[in-house]
């Protein structure tokens, strides 16, 4: 049996370091073995986050080696023997070791309304080819790992979270705004409150996706462009002023009623 | 008693799966006030690893001359209780198969976005036992589309949510459930919910055993805490072990390879190359005749449905499992206690359209291509079809004021689910489960606090922190996980039985006595020592009612009684119940089926 060298963040939002361990490893080990391993047999006060261990669910989201990644899809054997770091996401508050606090993701994404079906299509079977929905499936693979906004700069670096959204939530509008039968007009929102206007577009929140979704070259980049075209080109304005293009009016967002859901969190750590 | 805080609602729904959140979304509906409890983050439940697809007799496909294949409630009816071997509780099947296709279409609405047909209508792929194609899917990620698209319509209605919580006891004024008690996972402090009527949708409880597809929260507490409620529980034996959850590498032993890759023309082989699925004695009398007999009528079928036979190896799960073991036990498995399931000869084009996240998962996780190569498979636990008995009309439980939902309720699947039902379970009784709760609050005042029933919780709660020289409970766990594993899986006798059984009451005493380091924060081997008395206490229900149940039916099969008993205990649901001196198990009589239902099978022969 070989053995693995870990070195893992312990730790609060007071003080913490990096500890290490040893564990020996099995075929197909991945990080997140090595860190049941380490509760179950050396330290069960270890605090990490996970679920389906498949790569489904998303709760595992961590940074190894400095890299955001899902530790059950991290295999073990990727660092030939070297040892391996592994920490909690650096854009959202500590709780503790290796467990954040992403409530914030789920706040904003309450600002998000669901789908609001066209009155012709409200109560019926919709009718749609596969192609009409290929697009928008791709962004509903999202298993919510918040790994993109941990790495989006706006929100990690410039902590512009009263201004954006976040990748995350751009793919969630676009899955929206893009689905043929939607009846909201979400760009006020998109340009405003969720703020798309942030990205530049440097491609970060794809890199680390652990569903390959194209975050800004298939969400957020035709969401700016719509954006630009009903805001900010004058040329579509004017033409759309005099009919010459013409596009279905959809409901203003204040039209749906908003009913308030509210995350109760443990210790009150809400972004401002 | 330290200080806690206390929150009240018209309804409590337990658990943010999707049977939790259908029932929030029908609660809120109703006009009640509505908090929800999840273990983990909100979205992260098991619903998410759900595959294949919801069933729903919607009769969207087409035969190649263009007639639609003919499926209605009545067919999804007389597949369920086949394959329930007629455990089931005819009349949740039949609300059930009734109001599915509703559902689903429902789904859509609120913002699912299923694979079409050419038609453009939701399509529809075939699945173990289901006569026609009709499980509505979203590639090989169906799950996950139900969980978002519930959450999403949920948080759009007004929830109050409590992420990251615990619950461990039910309180109760008298004989009425009139709230919960649980810490917050994150600080470890107490929280106490009052409400009007209470929702368990906790899901299934699958960690006693060690080849398991359930996370860490599958430790059946909110069963637990409806049986310490008095509730009645049912027919515990049935415990499904999914046919193929893969079995190497170690690393991902148990994770589950969905049936959609057999639904796509994956076939099943022993080392010797057999397809061994075609052995005729591994075909149950039911089936006969309905299965393909060669390999080349198996292959037709893959692309002309209504003039070939399906191949055996979307047989029901229990009757594909026991073959799975057969083989292994007669020495035809792999070095790794396995078979071969093949899915390659359909091409890296279709299989990486078809089941992408299969694709993935085998590629990333284990390092295999199944576009090229075989999956090493084995049985793994999947689903328990038993639990809290549950009113085939409103989902109350027998206890007033406590309703059930979804996998940790009782009577649908009998002995043997069929892949897909649960999708369409959770959100029909779901949505049955809220409405009927919120109906009942309407009835009903919030009740006091007794804190005499806090304070007993507490200690037992905050024992293992303090106490000294006591055990370890993953210790404890994995060697529950030992004993569950090799003699209450699938093959089960009752020496075997009776030898788990013991075990289970020696881990029991021996978890009286648990030792965890550290504080109240976040602190999972604290979280450890409750769940692993709830899990015991399970495991003790499962294996009274599998020593019971002196037949072969479904999910239970007893060596030392292999055949099926029609006219004995198929005529019995077992009750386990908390009784004077511990767990009490009876039999009865199953609800008699009218005689209109009866002849649908009559139709279908």
């Amino acid at each position: 049996m070989s053995k693995v060298k870990l070195s893992v963040f312990r730790g609060d939002s007071d003080s913490g370091e990096m500890v290490p361990y040893e564990v020996e490893t099995f075929p197909g080990m991945v990080v997140l073995d090595a860190i049941h391993v380490i509760q179950a047999e050396q330290d069960a006060t270890l605090a990490c986050r996970w679920n389906c261990k498949a790569a489904k669910c998303g709760s595992c989201s961590a940074e190894i080696n400095g890299r955001p990644k899902l530790m059950c899809k991290t295999p073990v054997a990727e660092f030939a023997g070297e040892e391996i770091a592994v920490g909690p996401m650096r854009a959202f508050p500590l709780i503790k070791d290796l467990v954040t606090d992403v409530s914030w993701n789920y706040r904003v994404s309450s600002k998000i309304p669901p789908l609001q079906p066209k009155p012709e299509s409200a109560g019926k079977p919709f009718n749609l080819q596969q192609m009409d929905v290929d697009r928008i499936q791709e962004f509903r693979k999202c298993i919510e790992c918040f790994l993109c906004q941990n790495v989006c700069h706006i929100l990690r670096d410039h902590e512009r979270f009263d201004g954006f959204y976040g990748p995350r939530q751009m793919v969630k509008i676009a899955s929206l705004e893009m689905h043929p039968m939607d009846n909201l007009n979400r760009r006020e929102q998109l340009k405003g409150d969720a703020g798309v206007g942030f990205c530049n577009i440097t491609k970060c929140c794809t890199e680390v996706c652990p569903e390959h979704i194209h975050i800004t070259d298939n969400a957020i980049i035709p969401l700016k462009e719509r954006v630009v075209d009903d805001y900010f080109d004058p040329v579509a304005g004017l033409l759309r002023g005099i009919g010459i293009i013409r596009r279905p009016k959809k409901q203003p967002m204040s039209s749906v009623p908003n009913e308030q859901t509210t995350l109760h969190v443990a210790e009150d750590r809400i972004r401002k | 008693m330290e200080p806690y805080e206390t929150f009240e609602y018209d309804v409590l729904v337990v658990g943010a799966g999707g049977a939790g959140l259908r029932a929030v979304i029908a609660a809120r509906e109703a006009g009640a006030s509505v908090g929800v409890v999840c273990k983990s983050l909100l979205g992260k439940a098991h619903t998410v690893m759900a595959e294949g697809g919801v069933a729903a007799a919607l009769n969207n496909m087409t035969t190649p001359t263009g007639e639609k294949e003919g499926d209605s409630w009545q067919v999804h009816f007389v597949d369920t209780l086949k394959g329930g071997a007629f455990l089931n509780n005819w009349r949740t099947a039949e609300i059930f198969t009734k109001e599915a296709p509703e559902r689903v279409l429902e789904l859509e609405q609120y913002g699912a976005v299923f694979d079409r047909t050419p038609l453009g209508e939701i399509a529809q792929r075939p699945f173990g036992g289901h006569k026609y194609r009709r499980l509505n899917h979203v590639g090989d990620r169906t799950g996950l589309e139900l969980i978002r698209t519930l959450q999403d319509k949920a948080v759009g209605v007004g929830m109050h949510v409590h992420m990251e919580v615990t619950l461990t006891r039910l309180l109760k004024d008298g004989n009425r459930v009139t709230g919960a008690f649980g810490y917050c996972r994150e600080t470890g402090r107490f929280v106490v919910f009052r409400a009007k009527a209470v929702i368990l949708a906790t899901g299934g409880w699958g960690r006693m055993y060690k080849f398991t597809s359930n996370s860490w929260e599958g430790t059946g507490d909110g069963l637990q805490m409806a049986y310490e409620a008095g509730a009645d529980l049912l027919d515990m034996e049935m415990v499904q072990f999914h046919p193929t959850g893969m079995a190497w590498p170690p690393s991902m032993r148990g994770i589950l390879v969905t049936e959609g890759v057999r639904g796509e023309g994956g076939v099943l082989r022993n080392t010797k190359g057999d397809r061994f699925m075609f052995n005729p004695e591994y075909t149950p009398a039911l089936y006969k005749g309905q299965f393909a007999e060669t390999e080349e009528e198996g292959a037709r079928w893959l692309d002309d449905k209504k003039n070939n036979r399906r191949p055996p190896e979307l047989l029901p799960r229990d009757v594909v499992s026991r073959a799975i073991y057969r083989e292994v036990e007669a020495g035809r498995g792999t070095e790794h206690k396995a078979v071969y399931l093949d899915v390659s000869h359909r091409g890296a084009d279709y299989i990486k359209r078809k089941l992408p996240s299969m694709y993935e998962q085998f590629h990333a996780l284990g390092d295999i291509d199944i576009t090229v190569q075989p999956m090493e498979i084995y049985p793994t636990i999947h689903y328990t079809m038993g639990g809290v008995w549950s009113d085939p009309e409103t989902c109350a439980s027998t206890v007033p004021g406590l309703y059930t939902a979804g996998e940790v309720a009782a009577g649908l699947h009998g002995a043997n689910r069929l892949g897909g039902n649960s999708l369409s379970d959770i959100i029909v009784f779901g949505k049955r489960a809220g409405e009927a709760a919120a109906a009942y609050a309407k009835t009903v005042q919030l009740s006091a606090i007794d804190e005499s029933q806090l304070t007993a919780e507490v200690e037992t709660l905050l024992g293992p922190l303090t106490a000294k020289g006591g055990e370890n409970p993953y210790k404890i766990h994995q060697e529950l996980q030992e004993i569950m594993q090799t003699n209450a899986m699938i093959a089960r006798t009752e020496k075997g039985l009776l030898e788990c059984l013991e075990k289970i009451v020696e881990l029991q005493q021996r978890a009286q006595n648990l030792t965890v380091a550290g504080d109240r924060r976040y602190n999972p081997g604290w979280h450890a020592a409750r769940d692993l008395r709830f899990m015991l206490r399970t495991s003790e229900i499962i294996v009274r009612c599998a020593l019971e149940r002196k037949e072969s039916r479904g999910a239970q099969w007893r060596l030392d009684y292999p055949e099926r008993d029609d006219a004995g205990w198929g005529k019995k649901n077992l009750i386990a119940s908390m009784g004077p001196s511990g767990v009490k198990i009876t039999t009865r009589p199953l609800p008699e089926m009218p005689a209109e239902l009866k002849a649908l099978f009559e139709e279908g022969k």
